[in-house]
């Protein structure tokens, strides 16, 4: 083909060109070369999908679900979505109009930053976060404004820290807890100072609990939206990909008020129509009977959880100890090296993959994520390895 | 006690040392709370499931479902027991429905286990009557898919 043009990347949208690519692309291209690398790199469960999930995903293709759905998502659905949520935190949503069964929690943050943000809107995200909180709102022609969490506060972030880089613009604080890259929860206490921060300023709270059902000690995740007078100024965000192990199913779901709903399913019923009915099917079993399976893969995440823990801890690199999720977010600046050059070498030299703490923002910088949502004995083999790197590359 | 229970139950060869991380106890105490369990019996073995067949040997298991005429004040533990000291027996339970033991035999041919069933299980006293089932094909044992092919198909690195 003769190219016409050799302008193409000029000419892509401005919005899309000022999203930065992956940090973690370079360390998934050089993993996915070697033999023997033992991942803590992997953002999702080791587990299949319990099999009664599954299996009842077959029964429904057997009896013919294979149609479009509701575009708000199958009403059985959303009536136990509802269901969950009034039994476990008390929430009073509707399940005809509070609630949108999404491709993902990723597609519900898309369009409820797409359905909330005018040009110019500024969004507060509390730092280090989920990678793509930054890049979606830059496509909703927001713009984000990173608040960094503190090590000495176990990541949590505090109202004191928003208060400094709030303005008139802030239109959203889009929080994530249990926090993925590290692991942090939120207590009641902490939350409701934040409820009070965002009724102060009239923000929205965009809040994706998607690690809610993974905490572990004795700290029970608190459901934002179940705070006294945040029902309706929040977009909870949650779905079936990391407690139920089905990252591949793609199906999530969003809580809010009448009017953010609407105009979330505006977008989805224009932009995707409605989440597959196979998944939908899946996650209604879930709900129904799946608490169990669940709980069981906590409780196994729990024990990895010590146990890398413990280990880090033993081989000198200072870690806080996670409280939910499945990452640990070890301070490895006693090595010398950047977290990015960590990283590579540990992956070069000793076929460990993680990544790098920079990727989920600049106040990332000194640390790595690792995942143990990953066999004991591939952790214990991970630990050997890395204290062996400490041992021969320390600089 | 329970969690440290499990996690032996799942793999009884798991070091101290990890075990003592998981728990977030001591080695020692470790130790210590797993010989207390042994000394109670409620640890009662160690066993390694082994796929025998794939290992060569062809061993021949039975189902055996057994009747009996239960006994004045012992009921049916004394036959229970004369039957499960065989070392030929793998598993004994009372069960309730239509047969009263279900005995669980393993054995070095087809012969052999007829054998033992029509020498010694059927002629001890009190048994009534007994229905053999030979074995064809294990999927699952305690637990354990036996020929598992479900594998990681994850990508290496992802957010």
């Amino acid at each position: 083909m003769i190219e016409q043009h050799s302008d193409w990347e000029q000419r892509l949208s401005p919005g899309v060109n000022a999203v930065a690519p992956s940090g973690i692309r370079k360390f998934f291209d050089i993993a996915a070369q070697m033999e023997d690398v033992i991942s803590l790199g992997v953002g999702e469960p080791d587990f299949v999908t319990p099999w009664s999930i599954r299996e009842s995903c077959m029964y429904g293709l057997e009896q013919g679900y294979t149609s479009y759905t509701a575009n708000r998502g199958m009403p059985e659905l959303r009536e136990e979505i509802v269901l969950h949520y009034a039994r476990r935190f008390g929430n009073t949503y509707e399940a005809a109009t509070d609630v949108l069964v999404t491709v993902g929690v990723s597609e519900a943050l898309d369009i409820a930053l797409r359905a909330l943000l005018s040009p110019g809107d500024e969004v507060l995200i509390p730092e280090p976060c989920y990678v793509s909180y930054q890049a979606c709102t830059i496509l909703a022609g927001g713009v984000p404004v990173t608040v960094p969490a503190r090590l000495d506060n176990e990541f949590r972030i505090t109202p004191e820290e928003l208060e400094e880089h709030v303005t008139e613009k802030t239109k959203v604080l889009l929080i994530g807890y249990p926090n993925n890259p590290t692991g942090a929860i939120m207590t009641r206490e902490d939350l409701l100072k934040i409820a009070a921060f965002a009724e102060k300023h009239d923000l929205i709270i965009i809040s994706d609990e998607i690690y809610g059902d993974l905490t572990y000690g004795d700290e029970e995740h608190v459901c934002f939206s179940s705070l006294p007078n945040m029902q309706e100024r929040t977009v909870l965000l949650n779905g079936f990909s990391k407690a139920y192990a089905m990252t591949g199913w793609r199906i999530g779901y969003a809580l809010g008020n009448k009017a953010i709903i609407a105009a979330m399913t505006k977008i989805h019923q224009y932009t995707m129509l409605c989440a597959p009915i196979t998944a939908q099917v899946a996650a209604i079993e879930a709900l129904r009977h799946g608490e169990k399976y669940m709980k069981k893969m906590v409780a196994e995440y729990d024990r990895r959880r010590r146990l890398i823990y413990d280990g880090l801890t033993k081989m000198g690199l200072s870690c806080f100890e996670p409280k939910g999720a499945f990452y640990i977010f070890p301070d490895i600046t006693s090595s010398g090296y950047s977290s990015n050059d960590f990283a590579e070498k540990l992956l070069q030299a000793e076929h460990v993959a993680l990544v790098p703490g920079s990727a989920f923002g600049a106040c990332g910088e000194g640390h790595v994520r690792c995942s143990y949502a990953t066999s004991i004995d591939k952790i214990s083999e991970a630990l050997n390895r890395i204290e062996n790197f400490l041992k021969n590359h320390r600089r | 006690m329970r969690e440290l229970l499990e996690l032996l139950e799942h793999d009884a060869r798991r070091p101290v040392s990890e075990l003592a991380s998981m728990l977030q106890r001591s080695e020692y105490e470790v130790e210590k709370e797993i010989r207390e369990l042994e000394k109670n019996k409620i640890i009662l073995s160690y066993n390694t499931l082994i796929n025998w067949e794939k290992f060569g040997d062809d061993t021949v298991t039975a189902i055996i479902e057994v009747n009996l005429l239960p006994q004045r004040e012992v009921g049916f533990d004394s036959i229970a027991e004369r039957i499960y000291r065989f070392d030929e027996v793998r598993t004994v339970y009372l069960m309730s429905g239509s047969f009263d033991l279900l005995v669980i035999i393993e054995g070095k041919s087809l012969n052999d286990v007829a054998n033992f069933v029509a020498t010694r299980l059927a002629t001890i006293e009190g048994v009534t009557g007994t229905r053999s089932h030979f074995m064809l094909k294990p999927y699952k044992k305690d637990g354990v898919i036996i020929n598992d092919e479900e594998r990681d198909r994850r990508l290496v690195v992802s957010p």
